[in-house]
């Protein structure tokens, strides 16, 4: 809805055909790639199947295989709804921090958030095992990992940026090595298979419950960044100018990193670590849109969404046993962003 | 009426060492001031507490009579605007984009732009010439052009005073004539300015009063033709200067020799 009116606005400021085309494909993309989505998997399914499946939940007088129920709502829509969900959720953190952070280099891991929810899951897969609980332990040490590298860094005055990327890698990397130490401690048969496959990622084994409750914190970060996201140009610029735009930028980048906090820890924590969506979705939105976050972000939700909504697909239907999804992102994200790489020569940056 | 007053104002990065101290100044309508000075003295660090971006260690500034440590970022914005020095891009907006930015503090914190901000910015465009390059990324302009994509973006911005760190550093011969062009016009339509300069011709060609800052004071404050003396520009860079009169009711200064120079040729003499 906010992307269309977004579309709309984008249309009467210039109406060329070429952002027109662009903008109608990035919100039809989605769409069509959530309804395609259900149709591939182990288990055959005729589109006409899963459109009935579908609306027997409004029509409960439609005649429907228990079986076809079960694939379509159990199985088929949590990993679809999760796909979009953590594609977007990441896509957008990752804008968001390049734009705050000055720096088209950042992901939204930069202040440790993936590393600390890293740890979280390791430690509760370490002594306790059941899934809920490893969700919750990998959100919480998400956040307190952003926690700490915020307090750090903004102690650091002269240049509170660069002094939180820093504590934000020295963080990262504390997390990292006591993921180490969970991996060293854990038993080589039965735990540390699980913290290993954790780390990679995936999105396989989700029920409806837990992505309900991951897209709670999820919607609220996007749709408060998406309220802000016309500031962000202006974080963008520096703080000084900013302050001198009137922007309280010390409350506006803490709201900022809430949020990107909010949404990538509560992603990762149905979805473990999935690298490379936040850095490069955004590169290649810029490459469609352009730099302004007004259409940045909801460009990078449409293509983030898309994109791992496609890896999922690629990922449960290549080979007979699943491939981790965090491995297929950079395998199919890389040489795809190396090709706009060399046909764009850079120019958006 | 005064715009902006300074009473006794003084700052220090470390508690020990002030970078300047015991400043007194006032802008009335429609002034430009010039703050002149050595390299290294304070100029930029001043103008910086003029509009909050850095506090004052003793001291006040007023805004219309207020002290701006009681108002905040936003309501100052609306009087002051300001064209920092040295601008580093990271991502190639396009002017229209950039020259939008300056709607900020007229909107609500989760407002969005609308039909009248747009409406504004494309004003200031068509005010400096640069409708025409409004999609154009800013990053791809020449120096000239950017410096006029800022000052477009400090007019939508729509403040009574504007606050300039060098507005002439980093431009060709022309584009510099230009941008003091700019800013007597702009001092014609009632704004006030304050800008730094390493240029004393420049506080002749533009401005009604000039500073000229040492040793973390004001040396000399007043109209050019008083203040822009051979004295006072020995004093304040160690040089000697002639300043000619050169017709068309200009001056300008001519760097002749350092200090040091003059002293080993009245040795041997």
């Amino acid at each position: 809805m906010s992307a269309l009116k977004s579309l709309k606005r984008r249309l009467s400021v210039k109406g060329n055909t070429r952002t027109w085309s662009v903008n109608t494909i990035l919100i039809i993309l989605p769409v069509v790639l959530f309804f395609l989505s259900f149709l591939i998997g182990r288990y055959p399914l005729t589109p006409v199947e899963v459109v009935m499946t579908i609306f027997a939940k409004i029509f409960p007088s439609l005649q429907v295989s228990a079986t076809a129920t079960t694939i379509v709502w159990e199985i088929r829509l949590p990993r679809i709804v999760a796909a979009i969900l953590v594609g977007a959720a990441l896509s957008v953190a990752g804008a968001a921090f390049q734009g705050t952070f000055k720096n088209p280099l950042v992901s939204p891991d930069i202040l440790g958030v993936s590393a600390g929810a890293g740890f979280g899951a390791a430690v509760a897969i370490l002594f306790v095992g059941v899934t809920l609980i490893t969700q919750v332990s990998a959100f919480i040490w998400g956040m307190v990992a952003v926690t700490l590298t915020y307090i750090i860094g903004r102690s650091i005055k002269s240049s509170p940026i660069l002094g939180m990327v820093l504590s934000g890698m020295a963080i990262g990397s504390l997390f990292g090595a006591l993921v180490s130490l969970c991996k060293y401690m854990a038993d080589p048969f039965e735990k540390l298979p699980q913290i290993v496959y954790w780390l990679m990622g995936s999105i396989s084994s989700v029920d409806n419950s837990e992505v309900f409750i991951a897209s709670i914190p999820i919607i609220l970060g996007i749709t408060i960044l998406f309220l802000l996201r016309w500031r962000l140009n202006i974080l963008a610029m520096g703080d000084e100018e900013a302050q001198s735009l009137g922007i309280e930028t010390q409350k506006l980048r803490l709201i900022i990193i809430c949020c990107c906090t909010l949404i990538t820890a509560a992603a990762v924590s149905i979805s473990g670590i999935i690298g490379w969506v936040g850095l490069v979705i955004p590169h290649i939105s810029r490459i469609l849109v352009g730099p302004d976050h007004k259409n940045l972000l909801p460009a990078t939700i449409c293509l983030g969404a898309s994109f791992l909504l496609l890896v999922d697909n690629v990922s449960r239907t290549i080979l007979i046993t699943e491939v981790p999804i965090g491995i297929l992102t950079a395998l199919i994200g890389a040489p795809f962003f190396l090709y706009l790489l060399r046909r764009g020569q850079g120019k958006w940056v | 009426m005064n715009i902006l007053e300074v009473k006794d104002a003084s700052f220090a990065y470390e508690e020990t060492k002030n970078i300047f101290e015991d400043i007194n100044l006032t802008v009335a309508e429609g002034d430009v001031v010039c703050i002149l000075g050595p390299n290294g003295c304070g100029k930029t660090t001043l103008i910086k507490c003029l509009n909050k971006l850095l506090e004052l260690k003793e001291g006040a500034v007023y805004i219309n009579g207020k002290n701006i440590k009681a108002v905040d970022q936003r309501e100052i914005a609306r009087n002051i605007g300001y064209i920092p020095q040295g601008h580093v891009p990271t991502f190639a907006f396009s002017v229209l984009d950039v020259v939008l930015m300056g709607r900020a503090p007229h909107l609500d914190f989760f407002e969005t732009l609308g039909k009248k901000d747009y409406k504004i910015a494309e004003n200031a465009l068509k005010k400096f010439g640069l409708y025409e390059l409004r999609d154009k990324p800013y990053t791809t302009l020449s120096g000239g052009e950017q410096q006029l994509v800022f000052f477009a973006r400090v007019i939508a911005q729509e403040p009574h005073m504007l606050i300039l760190d060098e507005p002439t550093s980093h431009l060709d011969f022309g584009n510099q004539l230009k941008t003091l062009d700019t800013i007597s016009k702009l001092a014609e339509d009632g704004l006030s300015v304050i800008m730094t300069s390493h240029y004393p011709d420049h506080a002749f060609i533009s401005s009604n009063k000039v500073a000229i800052m040492k040793d973390h004071k004001f040396m000399d404050m007043g109209k050019p033709d008083d203040v822009i003396t051979r004295e006072n520009l020995e004093k304040a860079y160690g040089i000697h200067v002639e300043i000619v009169d050169v017709g068309y009711n200009r001056k300008i200064c001519v760097p002749l020799r350092t200090v040091e120079e003059t002293e080993i040729i009245s040795f041997k003499s």
